[in-house]
């Protein structure tokens, strides 16, 4: 077996331990998504039910839900690893770290940011959102979300170790978030408002091709500065 | 040696460091107090007054300078902190992580002089205005920084760990920044460009220059002041920090 090849065995193994683990434990991927239920489901109840009002909030209601929910997430990505010490053998296996951490991060993506892509036709219809802006929610939901996977797992690696952790995930991350939650909800706002919404997408995909070359690496050195 | 390969070793020990930085502080406070002096007085009392902002444009003279540092001393933070990571040099680190207290001073004055100044000439003390809102994420990244470093027990691993952290920040924040431009932009345009001609004074603008130059001075001495003192507190049972503190005994017992 050549060097690439193992590489490749280990990515896939990677991501079928890490899928299947989230699947067998419920609670790990149904919570973000009761916990995005939940959030939007407040807002009308907390501005009144009017439907010109909620139509103009709903692209960045859902999608600060949808940033909240991959937050508390994130906490578990590396955690029970870290715990158990199989973070430290990922490190010492001699495969490019970058590489098995984008498989943990490409399962963790399936496992959160697919549901919340699933969840959003339902939200979108609580939140009276027209029916030609839900297509364009969807697009940069499936755009925006594995950035929120990818940037915040360089949080979540960071943070690891740390006791309060999860609150101070949030601190460091959704401050790097705001690029892409401009550019969603803008592209979802612009097609509400009778415009073309293909710019905003196109430069959530160029964030997302720069996220997917380099947050990995940066995953990588802070789960080395993480379990040294 | 090659003298630079020698300079960089030698400012690596943390007792000629510390030597070193002891030598540097008085010199560079008497470098920024006759500036600062000087451009305050020039930029308070004596520069002419805006015919459309009257006197409040004055604020500048601290608002300004601030806002530079604010974004100056991310990008400095930035890459001592990759110079720390990639060469393990420990004083990098230090410095790094001393920045990042003197950078969210420097941006929460330039949020609050902006906000004194919105008031009068906006109507308002805070919009949700492009440059105002970049500021602010940048406060939250200086945060995040000192949170991470702070929350970390180990003090050369939480360098590294805020380290890591400034250099993504410095990735994301031109996208921030332009995002957020695009996003809603009310802030007056630049009027002091680096190509081609400012629209500004220059009886308005020599004092404003050299206050930006006298809070270079002022941010290094406090960046290695701070970094001396973390310095002295990390290597306080180290026999190095006996010598320089004059030998006396039982310091480090003491301090834990």
């Amino acid at each position: 077996m050549t060097e690439a090849g193992n590489t490749g065995r280990a990515f896939w193994a990677l991501l079928r331990r890490d899928f299947q683990l989230v699947i067998r434990n419920r609670g790990e991927w149904l919570q973000p998504l009761f916990f995005l239920m939940v959030v939007v489901s407040l807002f009308p109840l907390g501005l009144g039910p009017g439907p010109n009002l909620l139509a103009r909030i709903a692209p960045g209601v859902i999608w600060i839900g949808a940033l909240l929910a991959s937050i508390l997430s994130l906490d578990a990505l590396f955690r029970s690893d870290f715990e158990d010490g199989s973070l430290e053998q990922l490190v010492i296996s001699g495969q490019p770290l970058s590489l098995l951490l984008s498989a943990k991060l490409l399962a963790h993506w399936l496992v959160t940011g697919v549901p919340i892509v699933l969840l959003c036709p339902l939200l979108g219809l609580w939140m009276n959102l027209p029916g030609d802006a839900l297509p364009v929610l969807i697009a940069s939901l499936l755009l925006g979300t594995p950035i929120l996977t990818l940037i915040g797992g360089i949080g979540a690696a960071l943070t690891v170790g740390l006791r309060r952790g999860g609150q101070l995930l949030s601190l460091l991350v959704l401050p790097l978030l705001v690029p892409e939650l401009i550019l969603a909800t803008s592209a979802v706002t612009s097609v509400a408002d009778g415009l073309n919404a293909a710019g905003h997408l196109l430069w959530l995909a160029v964030l997302l091709i720069l996220a997917v070359t380099l947050a990995p690496f940066a995953c990588a050195a802070a789960v080395r500065i993480s379990v040294s | 040696m090659n003298p630079i390969v020698r300079f960089i070793h030698q400012t690596g020990s943390p007792a000629y460091f510390y030597r070193l930085s002891g030598r540097l502080i008085p010199w560079l406070w008497a470098a920024f107090v006759p500036l600062a002096a000087w451009g305050l007085i020039q930029g308070l009392f004596f520069a002419p007054t805006d015919y459309l902002q009257k006197e409040t444009y004055r604020i500048i003279y601290i608002h300004v300078p601030s806002a530079w540092m604010s974004m100056m001393i991310y990008a400095v933070m930035a890459i001592l902190g990759m110079i720390g990571l990639i060469w393990r040099i420990r004083i990098a680190e230090l410095l790094a992580i001393s920045c990042a207290p003197i950078g969210a001073a420097f941006t929460t004055v330039a949020l609050i002089t902006g906000a004194l100044w919105g008031k009068p000439t906006w109507g308002t003390y805070w919009v949700w205005d492009a440059r105002l809102t970049s500021e602010l994420v940048l406060l939250f990244l200086y945060l995040g920084v000192m949170g991470l470093y702070a929350a970390i027990d180990e003090p050369r691993k939480a360098a590294r760990a805020a380290a890591l952290l400034a250099m993504v920040g410095l990735v994301n924040l031109p996208i921030i920044h332009f995002s957020v431009e695009w996003w809603n932009t009310l802030h007056q345009g630049q009027t002091i460009k680096l190509i081609g001609k400012s629209t500004i004074d220059t009886r308005m603008l020599v004092p404003l220059l050299v206050m930006a130059v006298a809070t270079k001075f002022f941010f290094a001495a406090n960046l290695l002041t701070r970094a001396r003192n973390q310095l002295l507190h990390q290597d306080r049972r180290k026999r190095w920090t006996k010598a320089v503190l004059g030998g006396e005994p039982g310091i480090g017992e003491a301090a834990s």
